[in-house]
C-alpha cells in the first residue's frame, strides 16, 4: 500500500528533470527489466543452454522496449482521438484474417503482410480497452444501462471473431480487457453478479460451440490422469516439475524435468514450471513479488491519471496483464485448463510481448504526460 | 479532458475509480495468494510425492546381463564363445506406429518377413516399455547407416550384445547343444529377473544342462534417461557376475576323427575313458551347425533340417535306442560264467538253427550252415547265435535282466548333458507292466542275442563296455571335467562318480570274456579280424548287427536285395588296450550292415587317435583317478 500513499508531487518533482522528460516511469521500468533478466536466465536453462535462442529473446526484448519508449512519447490526447479508427481497423483486420488468414497450428490467426506475419488479434488487445474507455469517458460514470449495452456489443463482436479463429486464450484476454474497463467505470456489483450468473448459464452453450481440441483441454483439466501420455501429459509433467522443485529448487540448469525433456513447451507456455523446478518456492515468490510490484505501480498510475479515458484504459491494461499471469500460472499448476497463454515477459515468444510492451508504453505515456496541478 | 460542467462529477468519479482500483488490487492479491497456496501445496506439502515421480521419470533400472561362460574341450580348444554383435531394438512405448516404423527401417536395414513375424509375436506378449529385438547381427555398414538416421527413429536403438558362437561349427553339436531365444515355456521355469537383458538360454546339450553355471548372475544399473528414453549417465551399478567357463572331457580332435570316420553314414560314436568315466567322443551324425539356431533360424532352413530323412537334429548318441544285437553276447556270456551255468570248454553243436521243445519255430543262426561244435570262446569270436539261444534259455530271463541292470543298460547313465534316454532290458515284470502279457520262452532266446525288446543307446553301450573293461566299475559318464571362474581363474574339478560296482563272482570269469573279446579282433576267425591284424595294441571287441525288420521263416536274407534303409544296423563295442583299458568305444552305424566291416574300422580310428596320436597308450598305469 505504500506506493499508493507516496505523495504524487514529491515523486514528480524529484524525477521531472530526467525521467519525466524522457517519458519514462522508473519503477515500472525497473520491474520490467527485472522480469526480462529472469526471462533470459531461465530461457538459457530451459532451452537446453541454447544461447542462440537467448539472443533471439534479447532482440525481441529490445524491440519490445523500443516500442514501449516510442509509445510513451505520444500524448494520450491524440491516442484518444485515434481510438475509434484504431478499433475499426482492428475489427477489419479480424474479418480479413477469417477470410484470408493463414493457418498455423490448426487455427487461423495470422495475416501475411509480405514482410512479416501479423496477428490482428494482438491489435485488439489494445484497441478493445481503448474503445470501451473512449465510449464511456465522455459521459458521467457509472454508465447508464443503454450505454452499458452498447459497450457490451463493442466487447462481444471482436471477442467472437477471435474465438472463431479459434484462439480462446486471446479471446479471453480481449474480452476481459473490455470488461475491466466496465468494472473500473463503476458498474454496480449487482449488475456484475447478474452477468456472472448469465455467463455460468451460457457455459453449456459455449461448450457446444467449442472445437474438439478445446473440449479436450477442458476434459484434461478436469482429469489429467485419464490420459497420462496424451493430452494430460503436459499437466502431469508440469506438476511434477513444480512439485519436485520444492522450497529451494533443484538449482539453475539442474531441473531434471526440463533438462531431460520431460516437460513439454518448457521455454514457451510452460516456462513457469521450468522456473519453479529450478528455483523452488522462494524463486516463485520473488517472481510473484515483481509481478505484484508492477501491478501495484500500474494501478497507482491509473489512480493518478487525470481524465476518465486514461484512467479506465490504464486500469484495464494493468488488470489484463494480471490476467495473463494468473491464467498462465493457473494452467501450469493445474488450477485452470490448458489455455495457450504465455507467462508475460518471461516466456519465449514475440508478438504478445510487443503488445504487452506497447501497453506499458501507454501506461508510461499516461503517467508522464500529466499536467501537474498547482499546489 | 473533463468539461467544467462535470467538475462535480469529476470528484465523484475519482473517488469511485479509486475505490474500484483498490478493489482490483485486493482482487489481484487474493488471486495471487490463491496461486501461492497452490504452489505451497505442490512444492511443500506434496513435494515428496512429486520428487519421487520426478525420479521415476528420469531414473531407470537397467539390467546388466552377465557374460555367458565359455566352453573348452579337454585340451583348451574353444568350442563355444561370445562375439559382440549389434541388434536393432524397438521400445513400443516410444513408437507411435510400429508397422510404419519398420517399413521406414527397411530402407536402411534388411528386415526379413521372419524377423518381422518374430518381432510381432514378441510385441504382443511383452511389456510396452521393454525393448524388443527386431534384427540381430547387424553388419557394420547397417549400424553406420542407422546411426546417421537415428534421429528419425525415436524409440529405436542399436544395442551392442554378445551372441553365442560355436567356432567349430557342427563339431560335437549333439554334445555341446546350442543356445536360442528364451521362449514362453522356458520363461516360466527361470528366474526372470536373472535373465533381464538376456535373450538366450541353453536349449540342448551341455548348454542346457549347465545353464545355471554358464549363465551367471545379472547385474543392475541405475541410469538417468531423458524423455526419449536415451541413457544419459549411470548413477549406480552392481556389476554382473559372469558365468563359469566349462572344460569338457571331450577331445575335439578325436571327436573330429569319429565324425569324419562316420562320414556320410547315419550313426553314433561314443568313446569313454574307463579310468574316470570321461566322455572323449560323443558323436551323432549327421549333425548341423548350431550357429544357425543362435540368431533365430529361418523357417525354411529349420524345416529342411527337421524334415530330412537323415534326421540331423536327432541326437543318436543319447537318444537313439537300438537293439544291442550280438554286442550283448559278451555280457550274456559273462552272466553264464558268473552264474556258473557255463563250462567254458563245454561245446554245444550249432546246426545253424535252434528249436525250443514243443515249438516248430526255427531260431536261426546268422550262419546258415551252422558253426558246428562251439564253446564259449568260439561263440564270441564267431558270434554264434545258437550258443546264446541255448545259454539264454539256461539262464532264464530273470537272471539275464538282473545281471544286465548294474551295467546301466536299463537306466539312464546320468551323463551331465541334457536329453539322454534310458535303454531297456526286458523282464517279466516289465512286460506285464508295459505289454500286459506274460513272458514267453522264445523271447528269452532272442534276448540272448540282443534282439527282441532289448534297446540301448550308444552312450549306455559305451558305458557298459567301459564297465566290462574295468571289471565292473560302472562310473557315471561325464562330459564336464571342471569349471573355471573367468575372473579369478579358480578351477573346480568335478568328481568322478561311481554309479554302481557290478558284483563280481570271480575275476577270472571277466578275464575269460575279455580274452575272448580280444580274439574277436585278433584271432584269424574273429568277426572283427580286419581291424586286428595290424593293430599295435591289444583290442577287446565285439561286433553286432541289429535287425531293423523281421525276416519271415524260410526266407532268405540277402543284403543286396534290401533297400539300404532296411538293412541291419552295424554295431561294434571295443576297449583298448585290452588289459589296461584307456578307451572304450561303442559304434552304431544305422543300416550299416556288418558290424565287423563297417562299425569296427570306425572304432579303430577313434582308438588309434586316442592311444597313438594323443599318446595315451603310454600313460602310466592307473593314471586316471578311480574312486
Amino acid at each position: 500500500m505504500s506506493l499508493l500513499d507516496t505523495p504524487v508531487h514529491d515523486l514528480g518533482q524529484r524525477r521531472r528533470s530526467l525521467a519525466q522528460n524522457l517519458h519514462i516511469d522508473p519503477p515500472l521500468l525497473l520491474g520490467l527489466l527485472l522480469l526480462s533478466g529472469i526471462s533470459l536466465f531461465i530461457l538459457y536453462s530451459a532451452s537446453g543452454q541454447n544461447i542462440d535462442l537467448v539472443w533471439r529473446q534479447v532482440v525481441r526484448l529490445g524491440v519490445g522496449f523500443t516500442v514501449m519508449f516510442t509509445i510513451a512519447q505520444l500524448n494520450p490526447a491524440p491516442l484518444k482521438r485515434w481510438t475509434p479508427w484504431i478499433f475499426a481497423i482492428g475489427l477489419g483486420l479480424l474479418v480479413a484474417v477469417l477470410v484470408a488468414g493463414e493457418i498455423g497450428k490448426g487455427a487461423q490467426r495470422w495475416l501475411d503482410l509480405g514482410v512479416f506475419r501479423f496477428q490482428p488479434s494482438e491489435v485488439m488487445k489494445l484497441a478493445m480497452p481503448m474503445m470501451v474507455a473512449w465510449y464511456l469517458s465522455d459521459h458521467p460514470l457509472p454508465p447508464t444501462a443503454k450505454r452499458l449495452a452498447i459497450a457490451g456489443l463493442i466487447i462481444i463482436v471482436p471477442t467472437l471473431l477471435i474465438a472463431r479463429q479459434p484462439d480462446l486464450g486471446t479471446a479471453l484476454l480481449v474480452a476481459s480487457a473490455g470488461i475491466f474497463v466496465l468494472l473500473f467505470a463503476g458498474i454496480r456489483w449487482r449488475v456484475v453478479a447478474g452477468f456472472a450468473a448469465l455467463g455460468a448459464a451460457l457455459a453449456p452453450v459455449l461448450w457446444y460451440f467449442m472445437h474438439d481440441y478445446q473440449r479436450q483441454r477442458v476434459l484434461t483439466f478436469l482429469n489429467p490422469e485419464q490420459d497420462p501420455l496424451g493430452a494430460g501429459y503436459h499437466i502431469i509433467q508440469s506438476k511434477i516439475a513444480i512439485g519436485s522443485g520444492g522450497l529451494y529448487g533443484k538449482g539453475w540448469l539442474n531441473g531434471t524435468q526440463s533438462q531431460l525433456n520431460f516437460l513439454p513447451e518448457r521455454s514457451t507456455d510452460f516456462i513457469f514450471a521450468a522456473y519453479a523446478e529450478e528455483f523452488g518456492l522462494f524463486g516463485i515468490l520473488v517472481l510473484l513479488a515483481i509481478y505484484l510490484f508492477i501491478i501495484m505501480r500500474g494501478l497507482l498510475i491509473a489512480v493518478q491519471a487525470q481524465d476518465t479515458f486514461t484512467r479506465l484504459l490504464a486500469g484495464s491494461l494493468v488488470m489484463t496483464f494480471f490476467i495473463y499471469i494468473f491464467v498462465n500460472i493457473g494452467m501450469v499448476t493445474g488450477l485452470l485448463p490448458v489455455v495457450g497463454l504465455p507467462l508475460p515477459l518471461v516466456s519465449y515468444g514475440g508478438t504478445s510481448m510487443v503488445t504487452l510492451m506497447a501497453a506499458f508504453g501507454i501506461l508510461m505515456s499516461i503517467h508522464t504526460h500529466r499536467k501537474l496541478l498547482p499546489r | 479532458m473533463a468539461k467544467p460542467t462535470t467538475l462535480k462529477d469529476h470528484f465523484r468519479e475519482t473517488r469511485l475509480f479509486t475505490h474500484r482500483a483498490i478493489t482490483a488490487l485486493v482482487f489481484t492479491i487474493v488471486l495471487m495468494l490463491l496461486l501461492a497456496i497452490r504452489l505451497v501445496n505442490l512444492q511443500v506439502i506434496e513435494h515428496d510425492t512429486y520428487a519421487v515421480l520426478s525420479d521415476n521419470n528420469r531414473v531407470h533400472i537397467a539390467a546388466l546381463p552377465p557374460t555367458r561362460g565359455l566352453i573348452f574341450d579337454r585340451n583348451g580348444v574353444l568350442l563355444a564363445q561370445n562375439l559382440p554383435s549389434y541388434s536393432l531394438q524397438i521400445v513400443p512405448e516410444q513408437v507411435d506406429d510400429v508397422t510404419a516404423t519398420i517399413e521406414q527401417l527397411r530402407q536402411l536395414i534388411a528386415i526379413t518377413e521372419d524377423d518381422e513375424q518374430r518381432f510381432h509375436k514378441r510385441y504382443k506378449s511383452s511389456r510396452r516399455f521393454k525393448p524388443i529385438t527386431l534384427r540381430t547381427r547387424l553388419s557394420d555398414e547397417e549400424v553406420a547407416r542407422f546411426a546417421v538416421n537415428r534421429h528419425r527413429f525415436p524409440g529405436v536403438d542399436i544395442a551392442a550384445r554378445l551372441y553365442r558362437h560355436y567356432p567349430q561349427g557342427s563339431l560335437a553339436v549333439h554334445a555341446l547343444g546350442y543356445v536360442g531365444r528364451i521362449n514362453e515355456r522356458e520363461l516360466q521355469h527361470i528366474d526372470a529377473s536373472n535373465y533381464e537383458g538376456t535373450d538366450f538360454i541353453g536349449k540342448t546339450g551341455v548348454e542346457k544342462f549347465y545353464e545355471d553355471i554358464l549363465h551367471g548372475e545379472v547385474g543392475v544399473q541405475q541410469v538417468e534417461t531423458n524423455a526419449q528414453g536415451r541413457t544419459l549417465r549411470i548413477l549406480e551399478q552392481t556389476p554382473p557376475e559372469p558365468g563359469l567357463n566349462l572344460h569338457l572331457t571331450l577331445d575335439a580332435d578325436i571327436q573330429r576323427v569319429a565324425e569324419q570316420a562316420l562320414g556320410e553314414e547315419r550313426g553314433a560314436v561314443v568313446a569313454i575313458d574307463p579310468r574316470d568315466g570321461s566322455v572323449l567322443v560323443l558323436a551323432s551324425m549327421p549333425g548341423f551347425d548350431p550357429n544357425l539356431f543362435v540368431g533365430g533360424i529361418d523357417s525354411k532352413t529349420y524345416h529342411a533340417l527337421r524334415d530330412s530323412l537323415d534326421q540331423p537334429l536327432f541326437n543318436r548318441a543319447l537318444r537313439g535306442r537300438y537293439p544291442p544285437g550280438s554286442t550283448l553276447k559278451s555280457f550274456i556270456g559273462l552272466a553264464g560264467l558268473e552264474y556258473g551255468v557255463v563250462e567254458p570248454d563245454a561245446s554245444i553243436y550249432c546246426p545253424g538253427w535252434y528249436r525250443l521243445d514243443g515249438d516248430d519255430h526255427k531260431y536261426r543262426d546268422w550262419k546258415k550252415s551252422g558253426h558246428g561244435p562251439v564253446a564259449l570262446n568260439r561263440s564270441l569270436v564267431e558270434s554264434c547265435d545258437v550258443y546264446y539261444y541255448d545259454l539264454a534259455l539256461t539262464l532264464g530271463i530273470d537272471r539275464i535282466s538282473s545281471f544286465l541292470e548294474p551295467f546301466g543298460l536299463n537306466d539312464l547313465t546320468g551323463i551331465d548333458t541334457s536329453g539322454e534316454l534310458a535303454g531297456l532290458v526286458p523282464s517279466r515284470e516289465w512286460k506285464r507292466r508295459a505289454k500286459r502279457e506274460p513272458w514267453y520262452p522264445g523271447e528269452t532266446l532272442i534276448t540272448g542275442i540282443g534282439q527282441g525288446f532289448n534297446l540301448v543307446t550308444p552312450l549306455a553301450l559305451a558305458s557298459a563296455t567301459a564297465t566290462l573293461s574295468t571289471y565292473g566299475q560302472h562310473l557315471r559318464p561325464r562330459i564336464v571335467a571342471a569349471t573355471e571362474d573367468p575372473d579369478t581363474g579358480d578351477v573346480v574339478d568335478f568328481p568322478v562318480v561311481l554309479n554302481i560296482a557290478v558284483p563280481v563272482e570271480d575275476h577270472a570269469n571277466w578275464h575269460y570274456i575279455i580274452k575272448a573279446m580280444t580274439d574277436v579282433v585278433h584271432s584269424p576267425r574273429g568277426t572283427a579280424r580286419r581291424i586286428g591284424h595290424d593293430a599295435p595294441y591289444e583290442i577287446a571287441g565285439k561286433t553286432g548287427t541289429a535287425q531293423v525288420f523281421g525276416i519271415k521263416q524260410d526266407e532268405e536274407y540277402v543284403e543286396e536285395d534290401i533297400q539300404k534303409r532296411l538293412r541291419d544296423h552295424a554295431l561294434f563295442i571295443a576297449f583298448a588296450p585290452a588289459h589296461e583299458p584307456k578307451i572304450a568305444v561303442a559304434v552304431i552305424v544305422e543300416n550299416g550292415g556288418s558290424g565287423g566291416a563297417v562299425a569296427a574300422p570306425i572304432a579303430r580310428k577313434v582308438m588309434d587317435a586316442w592311444l597313438l596320436d594323443k599318446g595315451h597308450l603310454d600313460d602310466a598305469p592307473n593314471a586316471g583317478e578311480t574312486p
